[in-house]
């Protein structure tokens, strides 16, 4: 059972229905005993940086899930901002990050003035490791709606790059810990076995 | 690098799904759920629908619908049609949506906009401008499904719209709908040269020549196409149909030539 992490943000109906689709069981809860129960959680995210670590900080279960992922390594996978909340801050706000895998959210700083911001829409990305959440996806393209992305401090937490403008990171690992900065649940196919790889990890 | 985006565009009337000519003569096309499984297994960019009832006849959104739709689309999906308020927008992206479109309180109460991007974020909110000529030839933005003539000019319509941020503007053509003859290309010209927002061109593709012509010549963002999507040869067969990603990546990319 994957927990979908309900805390006041994101689009968690679109990743319920994309779960459900590729027959994985999945629950959208902010339930304490739930989230204890769960083996995997999915942290979902739209919004401004400092609204989403607030409201997941405040959430009843926040204790739980910090003890669920860092000392029982569950696997959690984060979505967009999810993703984000991962790292140690965010230029978008003044609030600390969970910094659990040691990076930081930048600002695009695109020289090309023609670029637009936000990356929004359709694009691909060059997986460093394709024996975990990106098995089978070395050909891909997913969806991505973002004006903010992550830098690691460490390179070898790089899972993913894409281009845009010039090279960025769009997925991080740590152990059990995954970030993805696009949106697997509106991704067709390559979604699907993303999440699917995720399911089975 | 970023795709170029090629949206289907589907018209939610009575129930079921139609295409008009004009926004006039409403044809039925078919059940909207049936629809989103053919182009989810087509694997199109995104979809758009667009309710051309609620706001002419002034009702809520159809929210069993859109719940219907969301949970059967696995690409990003806009809505548009009745929205009003806040409240109504929160409770759509809760169904799965991801981006609404607003289309005549962009021109009634522009102040929704700036609070809704404010809110949701400007990703999540689109204004769509139906742009038709009046007796004079003069363009206009119309509202109420294209029967009011607001008399404003759809450029300075359109900055200050841009102002107000806005995710992505769509530029629906009235004239052009349902004719299948290509796009305002001029005109899509002038619109970019007056905005950073990202512009989404509606209203007049009939094949994918019409594409590739206003990706090459307007420097715009994405396209969205009706009638291109869901007919068939001269006679205005019902097909759905939606080309290859391989197929419009040749087309638009030069990737993938043999």
């Amino acid at each position: 059972m994957i927990a979908i992490l309900d805390y006041g943000v994101g689009n968690l109906k679109s990743i319920y229905n994309m779960f459900k689709k590729i027959g994985i069981e999945s629950i959208i809860t902010s339930d304490i005993e739930t989230i204890k129960k769960a083996d995997k959680y999915l942290l979902p995210g739209v919004g401004s940086f400092d609204y989403g670590i607030n409201n997941l900080k405040n959430t009843i279960f926040f204790a739980t899930l910090e003890k669920e992922v860092l000392e029982n390594k569950k696997p959690i996978l984060g979505i967009c901002l999810g993703m984000q909340l991962l790292t140690n801050s965010s230029e978008e706000g003044k609030e600390k990050g969970l910094g659990w895998i040691d990076a930081d959210t930048i600002k695009f700083n695109l020289e090309d003035k023609s670029i637009v911001i936000p990356h929004m829409g359709w694009n691909k990305t060059k997986p460093t490791n394709t024996n975990n959440i990106f098995k089978g996806l070395d050909e891909n393209r997913f969806y991505f709606v973002h004006s903010y992305h992550v830098t690691c401090n460490n390179n070898k937490n790089i899972l993913a790059t894409t281009n845009y403008g010039s090279e960025f990171i769009s997925s991080i690992y740590k152990n059990n810990i995954y970030g993805v900065q696009f949106h697997p649940e509106k991704s067709h196919k390559f979604g699907m076995q993303l999440l699917k790889n995720f399911g089975e990890v | 690098m970023l795709e170029k985006r090629v949206i289907p565009c589907l018209l939610l009337h009575k129930g079921g799904l139609y295409k008009t000519e004009k926004f006039k003569k409403p044809t039925y096309i078919g059940d909207p759920i049936n629809a989103i499984k053919i182009f989810n297994e087509k694997e199109v960019d995104e979809l758009m629908f667009l309710d051309i009832d609620a706001s002419v006849e002034n009702k809520e959104p159809n929210y069993k619908m859109i719940e219907d739709i969301a949970s059967e689309c696995f690409m990003p999906l806009c809505y548009g049609g009745g929205i009003t308020t806040i409240d109504q927008m929160k409770k759509i992206y809760t169904l799965g949506v991801e981006k609404i479109s607003i289309s005549s309180q962009a021109v009634l109460n522009p102040n929704l906009l700036k609070e809704a991007s404010n809110i949701f974020g400007n990703q999540s909110v689109i204004v769509t401008v139906d742009i038709k000529k009046d007796f004079w030839g003069k363009k206009k933005v119309f509202i109420n499904n294209g029967k009011k003539n607001t008399k404003l000019d759809p450029i300075d319509f359109i900055k200050k719209v841009g102002t107000l941020g806005v995710g992505e503007i769509v530029i629906n053509s009235v004239d052009n709908d349902g004719i299948m003859e290509g796009y305002d290309i001029e005109f899509l010209k002038e619109v970019k040269s007056n905005t950073n927002v990202p512009i989404i061109a509606l209203g007049g593709a009939g094949n994918l020549s019409h594409l590739k012509e206003v990706f090459e010549n307007s420097n715009i963002d994405a396209v969205a196409c009706g009638s291109m999507f869901v007919y068939q040869g001269a006679l205005k067969g019902v097909l759905i149909s939606y080309p290859s990603y391989e197929k419009i990546q040749d087309l638009l990319g030069g990737k993938y030539s043999n």
